[in-house]
């Protein structure tokens, strides 16, 4: 832990006095030339850069007439203010949405409307400097891309495009974010975000199957490479790696073991995320998810499950059947991916799997929605499936559940403070702050209905609250997977 | 930045991991870790050697899993977990241990 000081939790989160410039400081590395060589960015600021950033915006305004209302529809109401966890943890009035995306917007009005280009001083616009192209390094860094602040909004401006948007002009101008662009030169080179090669991937695999065979008596395989299975799992590198992320690895093998369904992860697509969406490319996502169609192919499966990223699943759910559709040589009965969540409430409701929820009588647990699946997704085929799925999975595992306060959860779910591609140690100050309002929310139920675990699906999500927890006095360990959950309370061998 | 090691410059990125792998010493680590705040123990060193041993069979740190369970073979069940690597490696055992241990920063959702 570094000397960075979270704020105090109270009963509720106040709306904070403003501290101008309090986050000015606070920005990611840079991508190194050779980060930005391997996506085909420019390695370093070009000389005309001005001239390249407002040609990249116009085109971008030309592609995407939801970017152009976006940009042209604020009317500064203020409702998206304090909706922001950023802004309530950092109190710099740059983290307010409206202000953070007008940082874009008054650019945008200079040059593309023709009030901002007669009279500029008239209606906020204003030339883009440098000063300005680094405002929007800072700020645009400063946003998850968690679009609660957009549930509230009355015109439905989806911020995180703006964001979205802002990082990729700087990307064309050879300014680039090192945590995003070095993922994705690793995903591209070596099949995922942690870097991990095949053998390694194989030799951590076959020790996950002794450590369930010691603790079970059982055989239940992670294969990996297998033509023919039925079910290709697309999960983040993270659960090979981290904890608490792989005991819910070690949950989806169960649930599959358990039900009988053949499965298999692929060496080459051996990652879910797709950091592209987090830097606006829409070239790179293509490419980061043509590796899931092809592997899909290469292993003749009928179906592709996507383990716990959120992020994984918005891109999935929603952009997939555009960016690789139509994936028409899947089971028809299973035409689209599907979240491990739904595949595990499936097989629970028509008891193919015993449970022994008394595994977690220990546990009071929570739930945490991350942001990219509550807001931007659903699961099965009722509608808020996205909220209710995940929950009737916990409920049907542990005896013990319990919600956060109603305004920090479903739609309008609090990010972790580490979303959107900012999950990166030169950002830990911003990460501490930004978790203020999930903290509260969290402590409030510890405190208050003795909850000792918050369950999460997101590998984001799950890595920033064990890193940003002992800021807040809150122990790291109660961060664990909905798939332990489930893998704990499984009875193994014992299906009827 | 730039560590200095018997009167060398021994180059590291931003974030203090050396960009040359064949850089790393015994002498270095101490350094490195030094700068991390952190005293160099036996325990330690036990850590380092086994990241760098998987490293150069695999190319990549191990997992934290498979970290803890050949520490806790080594020095007894009693050290094989989380919490024994986290309070050897205060910023947690994948990162601060790898930049010690002279390897690349594991990247990714971790």
């Amino acid at each position: 832990m570094s000397d960075i000081k979270a704020p105090v939790l109270q009963d509720y989160v106040p709306i904070p006095e403003l501290h101008p410039g309090a986050m000015a400081g606070v920005k990611p590395f840079k991508a190194s030339a050779e980060h930005q060589a391997a996506l085909g960015f420019p390695g370093t600021l070009v000389d005309d850069w001005k001239a390249v950033a407002i040609k990249r915006l116009g085109e971008l305004v030309d592609g995407s007439r939801a970017l152009k209302v976006y940009l042209d529809s604020c009317v500064k109401c203020g409702a998206c203010t304090d909706k922001c966890h950023y802004f309530l943890g950092t109190s710099d009035p740059r983290n307010m949405p409206v202000a953070r995306q007008d940082l874009l917007r008054k650019v945008y009005r200079r040059y593309f409307t023709w009030a901002g280009r007669l009279f500029p001083w008239l209606v906020g616009a204003t030339d883009l400097t440098e000063d300005v192209l680094d405002s929007w390094y800072t700020y645009y860094h400063q946003c998850s891309q968690c679009r609660r602040c957009s549930v509230f909004c009355p015109f439905g401006i989806d911020t995180a495009e703006v964001s979205m948007a802002a990082r990729e002009i700087l990307d064309s101008v050879g300014v680039g974010q090192k945590y995003c662009n070095e993922i994705l030169g690793k995903v591209h080179k070596i099949g995922n975000n942690l870097g991990l090669p095949e053998p390694a991937l194989r030799n951590t695999l076959e020790g996950l199957e002794e450590d369930v065979k010691e603790a079970t008596g059982v055989d239940v395989r992670f294969p990996v490479d297998v033509v023919g299975a039925e079910v290709l799992l697309i999960t983040p590198s993270a659960d090979f790696f981290a904890e608490p992320h792989i005991d819910g690895l070690i949950g989806y093998a169960k649930v599959f073991h358990q039900a009988g369904i053949s499965w298999t992860v692929s060496s080459q697509a051996s990652e879910a995320a797709n950091f592209a969406m987090f830097i606006g490319s829409r070239e790179q996502m293509q490419k980061v998810a043509q590796r899931v169609r092809d592997a899909a192919i290469a292993l003749k499966v009928k179906r592709i499950v996507v383990g716990e990223c959120g992020h994984a699943w918005r891109v999935a759910y929603a952009f997939w059947s555009t960016l690789i559709g139509p994936l028409d040589f899947l089971d028809p009965r299973y035409p689209r991916p599907q979240h491990i969540c739904e595949v595990t409430e499936g097989l629970i409701a028509r008891g193919a799997l015993k449970l022994d929820p008394s595994a977690n009588d220990d546990k009071v647990v929570t739930f945490h929605d991350s942001c990219n699946v509550a807001r931007a997704t659903r699961m099965g085929d009722r509608p808020g499936g996205q909220f209710t799925v995940p929950r009737s999975v916990i409920r049907s595992v542990c005896a013990h559940f319990v919600d956060m306060d109603p305004a920090t959860i479903g739609d309008r779910t609090f990010c972790c403070g580490g979303g959107g591609g900012l999950l990166t140690d030169d950002l830990m100050e911003l990460r501490v702050k930004g978790a203020l309002p999930r903290m509260q929310a969290l402590d409030a139920v510890v405190q208050g209905k003795k909850v000792t675990h918050m369950a999460a699906i997101c590998a984001i999500c799950k890595t920033q609250f064990s890193k940003v927890m002992p800021y807040y006095g809150l122990p790291r360990e109660m961060v664990i997977s909905v798939h332990q959950l489930v893998g704990d309370a499984i009875v193994l061998g014992a299906k009827e | 930045m730039a560590y200095e090691v018997d009167g060398k410059t021994i180059n590291a990125d931003e974030e203090g991991y050396i960009i040359n792998l064949a850089d790393w010493s015994e002498p270095l680590a101490a350094i490195i870790a030094k700068s991390e705040g952190l005293e160099m123990t036996p325990n330690h060193w036990e850590v380092v050697n086994f990241l760098r041993e998987y490293y150069n069979e695999f190319q990549i740190a191990p997992a934290i899993r498979v970290l803890t369970k050949a520490i806790g073979k080594k020095l007894g069940p009693d050290k094989g977990n989380n919490k024994y690597l986290y309070d050897l490696f205060p910023y947690g055992p994948a990162k601060q241990a790898c930049k010690v241990a002279g390897l690349p920063k594991p990247t990714g959702c971790i």
